[in-house]
């Protein structure tokens, strides 16, 4: 890494004050992950999801994107998280304690997302990724030049798919009625 | 390296991406419900969308690029979730229960 890392800052310092901010951040969003995927009821998983993406859009301010960090809260938390709620109320849940289904899922998931992590963590890891130089600063003004020239295809290809994924929700989940 | 210098290395932001993947992993092994395997999707996406960001904070030449690409993927995860959910009232509507047990009309 860069030599002029070397030296920890001390905690008191700025540099300090902002690396433990990021360990809050981290913390915050490990652990709602873990209540999203392990709590019994799904009212409960969704609250673990939003602060989860809460705690990402905080982890995209750390990697010099703001933008993305304000979009990540207004869709994932705004959106995505709403929705799911909705679709807990309406389809009522009921959370069935007995384990009827096979008792190896427990384990067998387990292994296969501990495997997982540890696999691309020391994937990441061992591997030397080469740093290039930056051709532009990354702002908000660069990304909507860049949205409007270079990917103005996918811009408008993506519109297209979140208006048929709109109708599409609109078919498929409407009470169709013998009128 | 120490644990106050995480956050400007590349290698921490991998580590956060691959845990939230291998926890939703993790959730879509375990969970009974339909809506709690999507939510435990929506944490595998946001594990790939850190990577992409990491990349493209730490090595890419362009760090628009990677920008963008996150909110691509987050415009398909909105996609996503609302047929997903619609799919999900449909079969409440026709099995009344959302349980990955219930719903085994086609199977041998």
């Amino acid at each position: 890494m860069n030599p002029s890392m070397v030296t920890p800052p001390s905690l008191f310092s700025v540099d300090g004050l902002v690396g433990l901010v990021f360990l809050i951040n981290l913390v915050i969003t490990i652990t709602g992950g873990i209540i999203a995927c392990n709590s019994e009821r799904l009212v409960r998983a969704v609250a673990g999801l939003i602060v989860c993406f809460i705690g990402v859009a905080g982890l995209y301010y750390y990697l010099n994107s703001p933008f993305v960090a304000m979009m990540q809260v207004l869709i994932y938390v705004g959106a995505v998280a709403v929705t799911i709620a909705f679709a807990i109320m309406l389809a009522a849940p009921e959370e069935k304690k007995s384990d009827s289904s096979s008792p190896l899922a427990g384990p067998l998931g387990l292994s296969t997302a501990a495997l997982l992590t540890g696999g691309f963590s020391v994937l990441a890891i061992k591997t030397d990724w080469k740093v290039m130089d930056k051709i532009n600063d990354g702002s908000i003004k660069t990304i909507g030049i860049q949205l409007l020239t270079d990917y103005s295809m996918v811009f408008e290809l993506i519109s297209i798919v979140l208006l048929i994924a709109i109708l599409g929700a609109l078919v498929i989940a409407r009470d169709w009625r013998e009128s | 390296m120490s644990l106050l210098t995480l956050y400007n290395d590349l290698n921490s932001f991998l580590v956060i991406g691959a845990v939230l993947f291998g926890l939703g992993i993790y959730g879509i092994v375990t969970r009974k419900t339909l809506i709690g395997m999507l939510i435990a999707s929506e944490l595998i996406l946001a594990g790939s969308s850190i990577n992409f960001m990491a990349f493209n904070r730490f090595t890419s030449p362009d760090p628009v690029t990677g920008q963008v690409f996150t909110l691509f993927i987050m415009a398909v995860a909105a996609a996503e979730a609302a047929i997903g959910l619609s799919i999900i009232i449909a079969v409440y509507r026709q099995f009344k229960s959302i349980d990955a047990d219930d719903t085994v009309q086609l199977k041998g």
